[in-house]
């Protein structure tokens, strides 16, 4: 077992080390570094001893140690627009978008789950196809077009939910939340729901497959001719062999909803890292872009890293390969 | 429960399941994909005769009335004509702002999945080929652009190089090679294997003639399937982008960038600037994708 | 005589498909006696599996038990509730199936796997039902069982795996065990091995055993009757000693002669010509007479009725002479 998180452990690594090379390559080799890192207004003299300072007159390799130096103390430069340190002003964004991504990927879980089992159980039956053919939707619409529909809905036709904003929140622990507080859930239904449809599609089609190629397998047949009652052969049987494959997903999935919440986060105004992103990308507020790159980065290589430890952890099969591995 | 049918026939024809499913499915889906195909094939017909069936020319700025401005749908204009989908801010015609806008966004799907196929194709093609070190550098790049969200990657590439339809494309093709590259060396990973190509080898045909007369025309078709769904796929992200304001420039707005111009009148209840474009949007998309299904289906491809 | 603990009769189970109803079963009588092991033979194919599953009312859509009679211990099996069936499987009539590689679940411990099927039927605690699962690991021979019901079943042997599901089989002490094929997927040495705590467990504990097999020599040196099955029919069922020792059906007499374990040394193996026809090709008459170098007119036109001779049955037109095996 130690092996094998050794082992994903330098992947992780190597991974993050090839992304900062093309961070680095795409800043200072394609891109002009002194547009990039030097805000356009200062002086002439006063950019002559940034460039100076930043190191941009060194030759490439050492310009890129001192660059991953930097990194792995934290700096990635400081933002033009609100001239605060960029990862400082992502970080203070962090809370926001993962609350919104957490309870996308719960609401995906809680809803795909059953229905996946559902039209995995039935496959034939008018309800299971309409519960597919939902998925198809889910999958297929664009992201930004869902929400607006279900701000349409909602807000505009029905009057239900807030169309946009975070709403009132609360300090947990220093980290502001708006999971406690009404108001605050009100706001996060609609982004948490456009956020976790395409998921719910992924986690139906996942459970409803496994579901079904479960059911068919010998083992299944095995507890039927053991009088194992139908309820914990779906329940213990069949939910705890599509459980691997779910908590897989469901991880690997989390970089891309992180990912996607900049599209919902931009249609709901919602204030997380995605909004920041756009709006650094508006502003050509380049090192919070850049910022927001490695640390998206380095958060999809720790969540993968997590995701393998998990998967072994819960099949026991696994193991035993990383072992011998 | 059925009851007992009558006396099997002496000699029965086949006995396999999975064929009476899968002709059950194509008798069920028919009518689906046939409409479908239908509205796709008039939904490009109108991209394509935008310039001329289109009541206005919306890229015209001198024919627009900025009186008309945000008109309910079949209002009448200034000038005597009616708005059968009424106006955006600009006093622009939405129905032919939206007939210009599928052709961008047709425009830009096509061309970037022909550009993402064409690399796609060669890349895998050459990792299939070679093997060894030339492979191993090919797919770890692929499995590289394939673990990050794509729609990250084009977001970032375009805030750095700007917005613009031939940015846009390429944006989209950098994103969308990699699946045709794996795909592609999966297809013809299986054909080398089989034996009039080891014939070829051993008959002395040069490697580049194996390449393109033999893997090349008889691995390809897996891919060309898959790829009609990975239009609706780029015309997604298109329209993502340019929701996101980095994508199409507003002189030749997409039916992304129609969209977004009208989100913020959705909410006083002026949801036709928004939503007559998304509508047209979604049709596009999904009938490419019921289409594109069925193709995969028929042929019995995996999808990436 | 005592009452049969098995009875059944007629049993006609069919797979629908969009062309017809094909019979894997077709009108199946048989008997089995308490306490006794009984073999049903067949080459794969003539439905002995799905008279298994029959008989436990296991057979899912496509296929359907159409007719015929399944008593046990009196009580119409056709006619019983999904919940009834259910406590009687696994309690009463419990089973063993072909591949112990792919009958346990894979993501269960071995332990979970065995104490569900006691707590499934009986109020227990899960400590008791633990130590009862452990006892019944050694009464097959598996060494430190409370250490081994932690494992999960990668981590045993196809061997172990195959006495961990006789073991299984053996926790609520059923009347029946149907096992179908159980030591097919095994070696040689293991299946003799199995075999012989099979036969020994069944003489302890007064449990029948109806062993499905395509093998002869395993029905030779186990069972007390043997039934041979042949195109979704019984052919032919008596004691073992009358039927393999003085066969009346000729596909019986083909089938000694081509099993390796039943011939005698330096005598070569016969192989019965053909192949067995398939469900949805069955021919008019007699299903065997294709194959039969016995075969009269009258087989084509009138499929046998079984003949009854002293326990001893069998259908064919004409029957091999009795005595001894040529």
């Amino acid at each position: 077992m130690i092996a094998y998180v050794l082992q994903r452990l330098i992947q992780s690594i190597l991974v993050l080390l090839a992304v900062s090379i093309v961070v680095f390559l795409a800043v200072y080799g394609i891109g002009d570094p002194i547009e990039l890192l030097v805000p356009p207004q200062v002086s002439a003299a006063e950019r002559a001893a940034m460039i100076r300072r930043l190191g941009l007159d060194l030759p490439v390799v050492q310009q890129y140690l001192m660059f991953l130096g930097n990194a792995l103390k934290g700096d990635l430069g400081r933002s033009f627009v609100h001239g605060v340190p960029a990862v400082e002003l992502i970080l203070a964004r962090l809370p926001a978008t993962f609350e919104l991504v957490l309870l996308a990927m719960s609401v995906a879980a809680a809803v795909g789950v059953p229905l996946g089992l559902l039209a995995g159980l039935n496959p034939e039956s008018r309800s299971s196809r309409a519960i597919m053919a939902g998925t198809v939707l889910g999958f297929s619409l664009p992201s930004f077009w869902k929400g607006m529909m279900l701000v349409l809905l909602f807000s505009v036709a029905l009057g239900w939910l807030p169309t946009a904003g975070r709403g009132e929140t609360v300090s947990v622990l220093g980290i502001q939340t708006s999971l406690l507080t009404l108001d605050g859930l009100k706001h996060l239904i609609l982004p948490a729901l456009n956020l976790a449809i395409p998921n719910m599609a992924l986690m139906i089609r996942l459970v409803a497959a496994g579901t079904s190629e479960a059911m068919s397998q010998d083992y299944v047949k095995y507890a039927r001719a053991k009088g194992v009652r139908r309820k914990r052969i779906v329940g213990r049987h069949v939910l705890r062999n599509i459980l691997v494959p779910v908590v897989t997903v469901a991880g690997m999935e989390f970089g891309s909803l992180v990912a996607f919440s900049t599209i919902t986060e931009t249609v709901f105004a919602w204030p997380g890292m995605g909004k920041l992103l756009i709006d650094s990308i508006y502003q050509l507020d380049r090192p919070v872009v850049v910022a927001y790159v490695l640390l998206a980065t380095f958060l999809f290589v720790a969540v993968n890293f997590l995701v393998d430890i998990l998967y072994a952890a819960l099949d026991p099969r696994v193991k035993l390969i990383g072992e011998m591995a | 429960m059925t009851s007992p049918k009558p006396a099997p026939p002496a000699v029965p024809p086949y006995a396999d399941t999975s064929v009476r499913e899968s002709v059950l499915r194509r008798i069920r889906n028919r009518p689906t994909t046939r409409g479908a195909a239908i509205l796709l094939g008039v939904l490009v017909l109108l991209a394509v005769l935008a310039p001329v069936i289109a009541p206005q020319n919306p890229h015209d700025l001198a024919s627009l009335s900025v009186m008309d401005n945000r008109l309910a749908p079949g209002s009448e204009g200034m000038n005597g004509m009616t708005y059968w989908l009424g106006t955006d801010a600009q006093g622009r015609d939405m129905l032919s702002a939206i007939l210009y806008g599928l052709r961008t966004s047709l425009l830009v799907g096509l061309s970037s999945t022909a550009g993402a196929l064409a690399i796609g194709i060669a890349a895998g093609l050459i990792a299939a080929q070679f093997g060894g070190a030339v492979d191993a550098a090919i797919m770890r790049v692929v499995d590289f652009m394939l673990g990050f969200p794509s729609i990250l990657i084009a977001l970032v590439l375009l805030a750095s190089i700007g917005r613009g339809v031939d940015k846009v494309i390429i944006a989209i093709i950098l994103v969308q090679w990699a699946q045709y590259a794996r795909l592609m060396r999966a297809a013809a990973l299986v054909e080398r294997r089989k034996e009039y190509i080891e014939a070829a080898i051993n008959f002395g045909l040069p490697t580049r003639h194996i390449m393109l007369a033999h893997l090349l025309p008889n691995s390809i078709g897996s891919v060309l399937v898959v790829s009609t769904i990975s239009i609706a796929g780029a015309i997604t992200l298109e329209a993502t982008l340019s929701f996101l304001g980095v994508g199409v420039p507003v002189t030749q707005p997409s039916l992304g960038l129609l969209i977004a111009n009208g989100f913020e009148f959705l909410l006083s209840g002026e949801y036709w600037i928004s939503v007559f474009p998304g509508i047209a949007l979604v049709l596009l998309i999904m009938s490419l994708n019921l289409v594109g299904d069925r193709l995969r289906r028929s042929f019995n491809v995996r999808g990436p | 005589m005592t009452s049969p603990l098995l009875e059944v009769s007629g049993l006609r189970t069919v797979f629908h498909d969009l062309r017809g109803s094909w019979p894997a079963v077709n009108g199946v009588d048989l008997v089995v006696q308490p306490g006794e092991i009984v073999g049903l033979v067949g080459e794969s194919g003539s439905g002995k599996s799905v008279t298994g599953f029959s008989l436990v009312q296991l057979i899912d859509p496509p296929g359907e038990i159409v007719s015929g009679d399944v008593k046990f211990k009196g009580e119409d099996l056709r006619q019983a509730s999904e919940e009834r069936m259910r406590r009687l499987r696994g309690d009463r009539i419990a089973m063993i199936f072909q591949d112990p590689l792919m009958t346990l679940n894979p993501v269960l411990s071995i332990g979970e796997q065995m104490c569900e099927a006691i707590l499934e039927h009986r109020v227990m605690s899960r400590k008791n039902a633990m130590r009862e699962a452990a006892q019944a690991l050694s009464r097959v021979g598996i060494s430190s069982p409370e250490a081994r019901l932690e494992q999960f079943p990668h981590e045993f042997s196809g061997g172990m795996r195959q006495r961990v599901a006789i073991a299984t089989a053996l926790l609520n002490s059923p009347d029946l065990i149907i096992a179908d094929e159980p030591t097919t997927a095994l070696d040689v040495t293991i299946q003799s091995q199995i075999l012989f705590e099979v036969q020994k467990l069944s003489r302890e504990t007064g449990t029948a055993v109806l062993w499905i097999t395509h093998d002869l020599a395993v029905v030779a040196e186990l069972a007390d009757r043997v039934a041979v099955m042949y195109a979704g029919r019984i052919i032919e069922t008596g004691t073992v000693d009358d039927v393999l020792d003085r066969p009346r059906h000729p596909y019986t007499l083909g089938l000694l002669g081509s099993s390796a374990s039943t011939v005698n040394p330096g005598e070569r193996l016969r192989q019965i010509s053909g192949a067995a026809p398939s469900i949805d090709a069955r021919p008019s008459g007699c299903p065997f007479r294709p194959r039969c170098e016995r075969a009269l007119p009258v087989c084509a036109e009138i499929d046998p009725a079984p003949e009854h001779d002293r326990g001893h049955s069998y259908c064919c037109h004409n029957p091999i002479p009795e005595g001894p095996v040529p």
